[in-house]
């Protein structure tokens, strides 16, 4: 047999029928949903009499609208009730597992699918949201779709699709002291920009990827969206086997050991063929923070904003120009000159234990500078309880953040966490769009610590040489 | 789904690269639970200006680009957010073609999904046909899908290319999930054949399950 690629593997393995063209109807293992891209897949089953074909294989959980305070008197934005509501009684309806707006399982559903077990390696995994992408760290295909292929996901278990192209990212060496996942994926997305993988899944390669986390992984898949492919994956190996097992929804006992060993072989062949490859080296990745209003738009702490008078591209300098009056920045100021007022630290990018532990710390015995608002939204209600019961949430208290219940928040302000026109927000998120955060609120990506050292002196610092 | 034959119709112009879906619908106009009227949220943002009033220089304001049909953008339209509210409210407010010199793929296929045709043209291609927009009041393009054309005022055509099967269910206007259904018995024999190799995927979850 040819040498195949990770994705080649799992592309392969799920191929129900192939038409000569290439159109491919590609089986789906595990599809998640949440209330917002949801109520009209599931309205369009009712209307044309279909039952979902395997509703055990759907997970569902409110997550994008949820409020982060106290949440057990219900929701007061009367939208947002009534679209939790109808995804609870679509659960019911059709009898699908739900992790209600007051089950400690709830979180974002992707940290919740990873924390479950419920993404597992090999597999391909759907949602009708962009980030799915992030369950490509356990060497799933994991992708985002579109609320009419949610409801042809639940009627029929498959989905019409084009075999996309491969792109390896290899990062090799190790990244810098205080330079994460994050920082690693800014980078990559800076340097191939936000249309750079469209057509693509992404594989990350190269010993700077092995040697990250499972957390690690999840934020690098996260925002391989925001470089314009639709996936992103990295091969599983001792580290995502050690992770999975004992979770919940994850195989047991003898079902384990099976899967394990087909887990084991996925991984890309010695000389298998990528159609395109790129190549970063981890120790030029410095801390990043981004400047416009597309995640493209990045640079190190160490530069300063661009100048479009320099740019010779017209439409990349109208761009630029667009973005930097939206941002209200000033060319070639230094981006540690960049002052904030509002913190968000939180989002299926950066949510997770391990983000929370590290900026736990680096808050410890630090107070959030004067006039900033900074806020910690846990991925998932059994974080939150892992961090309390580390104690986590007193670090934060006490270095005067806001330590809150689960969901999206501030990502994406469809709940009441929201910027007013004119804040700028130091953002563990993924999209710095316009207006993302809030109408003419500003946001600049960066990595938890990067978040934490700006919370705490008020604009952008450099985490490798802050004390 | 509607079908797309051919369609002759005033022509919009949104003359930025990288739109993003959070600026086509924000995300105040996706609590809701259907499909339709979300023509409200359409650029919601872009169409205001800093005072809350209607910003007459936006391109969905003018008088001149009302009825617009076909609504021609530049590179990586659509990026971002996977929400089909996207399509959903540019199809409310009557757009039925998108032209743009690339799309991100989410929205891209979430147009087929809804009876909206994207197409590619090549990019000096779309800088000449937005400068016309500018330059002639009323200006019209005539697409036809059967022969993937696009035909400006002047009579010129230009090819576009299409996905074969894409096509043929935009042109008849088919129920893609009725298509995948005729294939029940091969999604059943896979099934079948998976459940033996990697058991494991087939532990199905329960409504219920793990309920205190």
């Amino acid at each position: 047999m040819a040498a195949q690629t990770l994705f080649d593997k799992i592309w392969e393995s799920h191929v129900v029928r192939a038409e000569p063209d290439g159109t491919t109807l590609l089986y789906i293992d595990r599809q998640l949903v949440h209330e917002v891209t949801s109520p009209q897949a599931f309205e369009g089953l009712k209307l044309s009499g279909r039952r979902p074909r395997r509703p055990g294989a759907t997970l569902a959980v409110p997550d994008h609208n949820v409020p982060t305070t106290d949440r057990t008197m219900g929701i007061a934005d009367p939208l947002s009730a009534k679209q939790i509501q109808t995804l609870e009684e679509n659960c019911r309806d059709f009898g699908i597992m739900l992790f209600g707006m007051n089950d400690i399982r709830q979180g974002v559903v992707h940290v919740i699918g990873p924390e479950q077990g419920f993404t597992l390696p090999g597999t391909t995994i759907v949602c009708g949201d962009s980030h799915t992408s992030t369950h490509g760290a356990f060497g799933a295909l994991a992708f985002g779709i579109g609320t009419s292929e949610v409801e042809h996901v639940l009627a029929t278990q498959c989905l019409v699709q084009k075999r996309p192209k491969t792109m390896e990212v290899r990062v090799d060496g190790m990244l810098s002291n205080h330079c994460s996942a994050k920082d690693a994926i800014l980078a990559i997305i800076g340097k191939i920009g936000t249309a750079g993988g469209t057509g693509y899944v992404i594989e990350y390669t190269g010993s700077a990827i092995r040697a990250l986390s499972m957390e690690g992984r999840m934020t690098l898949c996260n925002m391989s969206i925001e470089g314009g492919a639709r996936a992103g994956m990295v091969a599983p190996d001792e580290n995502t086997i050690a992770y999975l097992k004992g979770r919940p929804l994850a195989p047991k006992g003898e079902l384990f050991e099976q899967a394990v060993q087909t887990w084991r072989q996925l991984k890309t062949d010695t000389n298998a063929r990528y159609d395109m490859t790129v190549t970063m080296q981890a120790e030029d990745i410095a801390p990043q923070v981004s400047w416009g209003t597309s995640p493209g738009m990045v640079t190190g702490i160490d530069q300063r904003v661009p100048d479009p008078q320099t740019i010779t591209d017209e439409n990349q300098r109208q761009a630029t120009t667009q973005a930097l009056e939206y941002m209200g920045l000033i060319p070639n100021m230094p981006m540690t000159d960049i002052k904030i007022d509002t913190v968000f630290i939180g989002s299926c990018t950066n949510s997770r234990i391990e983000d929370l532990r590290l900026a736990a710390n680096l808050a410890r015995g630090k107070s959030v500078a004067t006039g900033v608002r900074a806020m910690v939204v846990p991925g998932s209600g059994l974080v939150k309880q892992q961090a309390e019961q580390e104690g986590l949430d007193h670090l934060f208290k006490e270095a005067g953040f806001e330590w809150r219940e689960a969901g999206c928040s501030m990502c994406l302000a469809m709940n009441a966490d929201v910027l007013q026109p004119g804040e700028r927000c130091a953002s563990t998120s993924n999209r710095n769009f316009e207006g993302r955060q809030g109408a003419g609120g500003r946001t600049h990506l960066v990595s938890p610590a990067m978040a934490v050292a700006a919370a705490v002196e008020g604009h952008f610092v450099d985490i490798r040489t802050w004390k | 789904m509607q079908p797309f034959t051919t369609l002759t119709g005033l022509v919009a112009p949104l003359d930025r690269a990288n739109v993003d879906t959070d600026q086509i619908i924000p995300k105040q106009f996706l609590k809701t639970i259907k499909r339709t009227g979300l023509r409200e949220g359409l650029f919601y943002d872009w169409r205001k200006q800093k005072d809350g009033s209607q910003d007459p220089a936006f391109f969905l304001n003018q008088p001149r680009f009302h009825g617009a049909t076909i609504l021609l953008t530049r590179d990586n339209f659509g990026c971002g957010s996977s929400r089909e509210h996207a399509p959903w409210a540019l199809l409310d407010q009557g757009f039925r073609c998108v032209i743009a010199s690339s799309f991100a793929d989410i929205f891209y296929n979430n147009c087929f999904q809804n009876g909206m045709l994207p197409i590619v043209l090549k990019p000096d291609k779309v800088l000449s046909m937005m400068n016309d927009v500018f330059a002639m009041p009323g200006y019209q393009l005539t697409v036809d899908l059967g022969s993937q054309t696009v035909t400006t005022p002047d009579g010129t055509r230009s090819r576009f290319e299409i996905d074969p099967f894409r096509k043929d269910c935009l042109y008849r206007g088919l129920d893609s999930i009725g298509l995948t259904l005729q294939h029940e018995a091969a999604i059943a024999a896979y099934e079948t054949q998976r459940k033996a190799e990697a058991p494991w995927l087939f532990t199905d979850l329960c409504h219920n399950q793990g309920r205190a």
